[in-house]
């Protein structure tokens, strides 16, 4: 029995509370306590524990992008949700799952594939070794262990459900399927006070009450922990092919991505990688559907391609997410700008002296990723760059239909997703955030005590 | 459907909160706006006479109806934003208003509220078919929008039956859906970005239409709150390619339980069709006495399949769908050869709303959604409770995503049966919930369904959600009594929030 009363209590809450260990640290802050709650009811009754306790605290799943976001200013509980590994409805026929949080992507997606279904999200790599499993004793749920990624990179090792959901991440077939706040159709949470609270449901279509699916969708776990989440499913395609081609310069690039995203013949991604500067840009297009259907379209878009154009079966080797490690700057912008989003990115790597990789989908979202080696102030200093031009509205490529004094302030971002601590410490990982005040507004709504992931997020939130 | 409850008078809301709201000299604080805001919005911006003001009683739902104290017609978001600090400052609601084509009373008046209707809101800002987006205002139609998207290849998704008039911040602010939202999804999936006046009056940008702007997704959030978060002014959204081909099929069914089988099979097969919609026999007679559609004579359920991407894919499928009707045991199936030809086929399912009225004087829209592969017995019982108690109910729906609009026919001129027609569309909203469904697919919770919202969520639910209420609207006044059966008391309201700056209210600065 601890005599801690602090952790007495959690235990009372949650019996696998106990001391944190070396290995429950939250982006590099270590907790003074871990608890891995096997049920909603559990975890409602440690957050609630947690609350009465003033203790701030950090949720977390299979801590594959636990590097992600800043460090939390505070955290006193790391909360993982690796008990909470049960996929409680498939309902097959309605194209439609309910899974607990903890459940590891991988997991999910063996068992849609028996019905051949999936929850059409690329989740990024997981760290092979990250990640303690669930807090006190017991064997990890199936799946969770372990890291690595599948043929084409779209299932990652140890993600979870809960994870994906908070960090709003997707791939290349957000071109598609959009992110998981376009799949997620309910979610239950535990709120910071330990309130249980459901929104959506299990069904598509519902447009009943607030929607806090999408609220709680990338919102790094600062308002509350995710317990459930129902998602709508779409069918595995039955064929699939990449049709990649190579440009010199940004501008062919841009043409022919534009080409292929407009295009009739329905890709599922298109994408873009390029290893340096100096060299050339690859481009990819992944088509899904009838095996016949896509061998046809496969053909047409190799036409549209040009003459260097090749069809694989597989995913190229660069295709999805770079590796995790050193910094990665996602940068979000309209698709049209991508020349000149890609100009923006060579200037300011060029003025930092940093020659960074890029990679990402035409639909108007990169990642540009530095090796952990480089120079910390540089990164600064490249990030800072890229954001000025931004905010200059070099971002450019746009037709001049678009450029209206009456749009949004800006038209492209760059966030930093994770980056060593010697870079976090010196830069606002975030960058400037449209309509801030209302964010915080949210955030003293759900959070008052500022006790959820104090810090992690934009804003400072 | 013929009003039932009467409409109030101008004025006469009898709520509570009137009487707060009149001045000590008796003179309404509504009478008190009309000069600034007739300076904000010009002499034919502002509605005053009840006679006009009667006109804007109550949007699609016409059960319900109330007058509103003042109607205003800005043209620009920052005549909105200040129209705004104006009821912010004095404390009087307001309700924005789009074209007033909502099935929920979404923008029904507060007696002693401000209208704020954005009609005369139409500029299609920018169209930037490279990026797939386009920036348009509220007051555009949907329709307008992919007309406008069409010359450069693109289309707006969302297609509510209304398109032809409803508007684009309508659309916003009931996540409408449409027949094609099976395969392209809703409003929020198609809106990358907003400009709102906040519920104080500020005027900001929640995403930047990207999709993919740090921080919290309010685009997201905002969208679907039937308006009671602010007021949309600019809508970033995301244009669709038009499909190489698109193809439909029209098939004839003896029962809803074989169409629905039919349903089944098809989404069993991993064939995802951009709509999937069922009329059954009394729904196929009333489009038939209305708009002479020929749809297969005698049918006890009438299916329209729609396919549309590349071509090569839409031709297999197309086969495919054909098969699997005809497994199901149609007893007919035609195909649209051309786009007039498709027409022809979607016109009886387009009339069927309106059709009612030639085999009943009023009817109910209900709109409740239960999983698909719970059709065929959700569909049994309504047929059941229909015989029972002898009220007819016609079916149409989106048979693809569960979405019922189950059409409930009474005669309005007997108080007896406008009170059992709505008991029995009640009962079937809460056997949509028993079968783990929703009590609104499209239509929206407005002031029709707040009283149900309590039969879906618990408290701590309902509670929950309006933490973002608190957030955005912390004073209440935006859009209130929608949604919510019961307004949660958001604490303290900061005190920025008590009264306009001074250089606010002389019309010098705007409020952020």
């Amino acid at each position: 029995m601890p005599t801690d009363p602090v952790l007495k209590a959690l235990a009372a809450a949650c019996p696998t509370a106990r001391e944190a260990a070396a290995g429950d640290s939250v982006a590099g802050v270590a907790p003074r306590y871990a608890a891995s709650p096997a049920s909603v009811r559990e975890a409602s009754a440690l957050l609630r524990a947690a609350a009465a306790h003033d203790l701030a605290l950090a949720v977390r799943g299979g801590g594959s992008k636990l590097g992600w976001g800043a460090p939390p200013a505070r955290c006193d509980l790391a909360v993982d949700t690796l008990r909470l590994n049960q996929v409680l409805e498939h309902a097959a026929g309605d194209l439609v799952v309910r899974v607990q949080a903890g459940v590891s992507m991988r997991h999910l997606a063996d068992v849609l594939a028996d019905t051949g279904q999936q929850l059409a999200l690329d989740v990024p790599p997981g760290v092979a070794g990250e990640g303690p499993g669930p807090a006190g004793a017991g064997p990890g749920p199936a799946g969770a262990a372990g890291a690595g990624t599948s043929a084409d990179g779209s299932i990652a090792g140890n993600a979870t459900v809960g994870g994906t959901l908070a960090t709003g991440v997707a791939g290349p077939r957000r071109l598609r399927y959009g992110t998981p706040r376009d799949l997620v159709i309910g979610v239950t949470v535990v709120r910071a006070d330990g309130t249980v609270a459901r929104s959506g449901g299990k069904v598509v279509k519902n447009v009943a009450g607030y929607d806090l699916g999408k609220l709680f969708a990338g919102s790094y776990g600062t308002l509350g922990l995710i317990a459930e989440a129902v998602f709508r499913l779409h069918p595995l395609p039955a064929g699939t092919a990449y049709v990649t081609a190579e440009y010199p310069d940004t501008e062919s690039t841009g043409k022919a991505v534009a080409a292929a995203a407009g295009s009739e013949l329905a890709p599922s991604a298109v994408e873009i990688s390029r290893p340096g500067r100096a060299a050339p840009l690859r481009t990819g297009v992944l088509l899904e559907g009838d095996p016949q259907g896509v061998a046809e379209r496969a053909e047409l878009m190799r036409g549209l391609l040009g003459p260097g154009a090749v069809t694989h079966d597989g995913a190229p080797p660069w295709w999805g997410w770079p590796g995790q490690t050193g910094t990665l700057v996602r940068i979000a912008y309209w698709a049209a700008g991508l020349p000149h989003v890609l100009a923006a990115v060579d200037a300011a790597a060029a003025a930092a002296g940093l020659d960074p990789a890029v990679t990402g989908s035409a639909a108007g979202v990169i990642y540009a990723s530095l090796a952990a080696e480089c120079d910390p102030a540089a990164v600064a200093a490249f990030v800072t760059a890229l954001r000025s031009a931004f905010a200059r509205g070099e971002d450019g490529g746009r037709p001049a239909s678009a450029q209206v004094p009456d749009g949004p302030p800006a038209l492209a971002s760059a966030v930093v997703l994770y980056a060593p601590p010697d870079v976090t410490g010196q830069l606002d990982l975030w960058g400037p955030v449209p309509s801030l005040g209302l964010m915080r507004a949210v955030k003293d709504q759900f959070d008052p005590g500022h006790r959820m992931a104090p810090g992690r997020f934009a804003g400072g939130i | 459907v013929s009003g039932r409850r009467g409409w109030k008078s101008w004025r006469d809301g009898g709520n509570l909160e009137g009487s707060r709201r009149r001045s000590h000299a008796g003179v309404t604080m509504i009478e008190n706006l009309v000069p600034r805001m007739t300076q904000i919005c010009g002499q034919d911006g502002v509605v005053t006479d009840p006679a006009e003001l009667r006109t804007y009683e109550c949007d699609g739902l016409t059960s319900h109806r109330v007058a509103p104290a003042l109607v205003v017609l800005p043209r620009t978001a920052e005549q909105v934003a200040a129209v705004v600090r104006e009821c912010a400052a004095a404390n009087i609601p307001f309700v924005a208003r789009g074209s007033g084509t909502g099935l929920s009373g979404g923008a029904l008046p507060h007696a002693e509220g401000v209208l704020i209707v954005t009609s005369r809101m139409r500029r299609i800002i920018a169209i930037d078919p490279v990026s797939q987006r386009a920036i348009v205002e509220p007051g555009v139609t949907n329709l307008a929008v992919s007309t406008a998207a069409r010359p450069f290849g693109y289309f707006y998704a969302p297609d509510p039956s209304s398109q032809v008039v409803c508007s684009v911040g309508g659309n916003v602010a009931e996540n409408s859906g449409g027949a094609h939202c099976l395969k392209h999804g809703f409003t929020v999936h198609h809106v990358m970005g907003l400009q709102i006046v906040t519920p104080q009056g500020g005027l900001t940008w929640l995403g930047d239409g990207t999709g993919a702007a740090p921080g919290y997704d309010l685009t997201g959030a905002f969208t679907g709150s039937e308006g009671t978060l602010g007021i949309v002014t600019k809508i970033i959204v995301k244009l669709s390619r038009l499909p190489e081909m698109v193809s439909c099929l029209l098939a004839g069914f003896r029962t809803t339980g074989e169409g629905g089988n039919a349903v089944s099979a098809i989404i069993g097969a991993g064939i995802v069709p951009a709509a999937i919609e069922m009329m059954d026999a009394l729904a196929v007679e009333a489009a038939e006495a209305a708009v002479a559609c020929h749809y297969p004579q005698g049918a006890g359920a009438v299916l329209i399949v729609e396919l549309d991407g590349p071509a090569a894919d839409v031709k297999r499928d197309t086969a495919a769908v054909r098969e699997l009707c005809q497994r199901a045991g149609a007893t007919e199936i035609r195909e649209a050869e051309d786009p007039a030809e498709r027409a022809v086929i979607w016109t009886g399912r387009k009339s069927a709303f309106a059709a009612m009225g030639r085999i009943s004087p009023a009817y109910i829209v209900q709109d409740g959604v239960v999983p698909r592969s719970a059709l065929g017995a959700v569909l049994d019982k309504i047929a059941q409770l229909s015989a029972e108690t002898g009220i007819r109910v016609a079916n149409v729906f989106h048979a693809g995503d569960g979405n019922l609009h189950p059409l409930v026919l009474y005669d309005d001129s007997s108080p007896t049966a406008t009170e059992a027609a709505e008991t029995l569309s009640g009962a079937i909203l809460d056997l949509c919930i028993s079968h783990g469904g929703s009590i609104t697919g499209e239509h929206g919770v407005g002031v029709d369904k707040s009283r149900y919202m309590p039969k879906m969520f618990g408290d701590d639910d309902l509670d929950t959600m309006q933490l973002l209420r608190c957030a955005f609207d912390p004073a209440g006044l935006c859009n209130p009594g929608k949604v919510f059966p019961t307004p949660r008391l958001c604490g303290e309201v900061p005190g920025a929030h008590r009264g306009p700056h001074p250089l606010v209210a002389a019309g010098l600065a705007e409020q952020f």
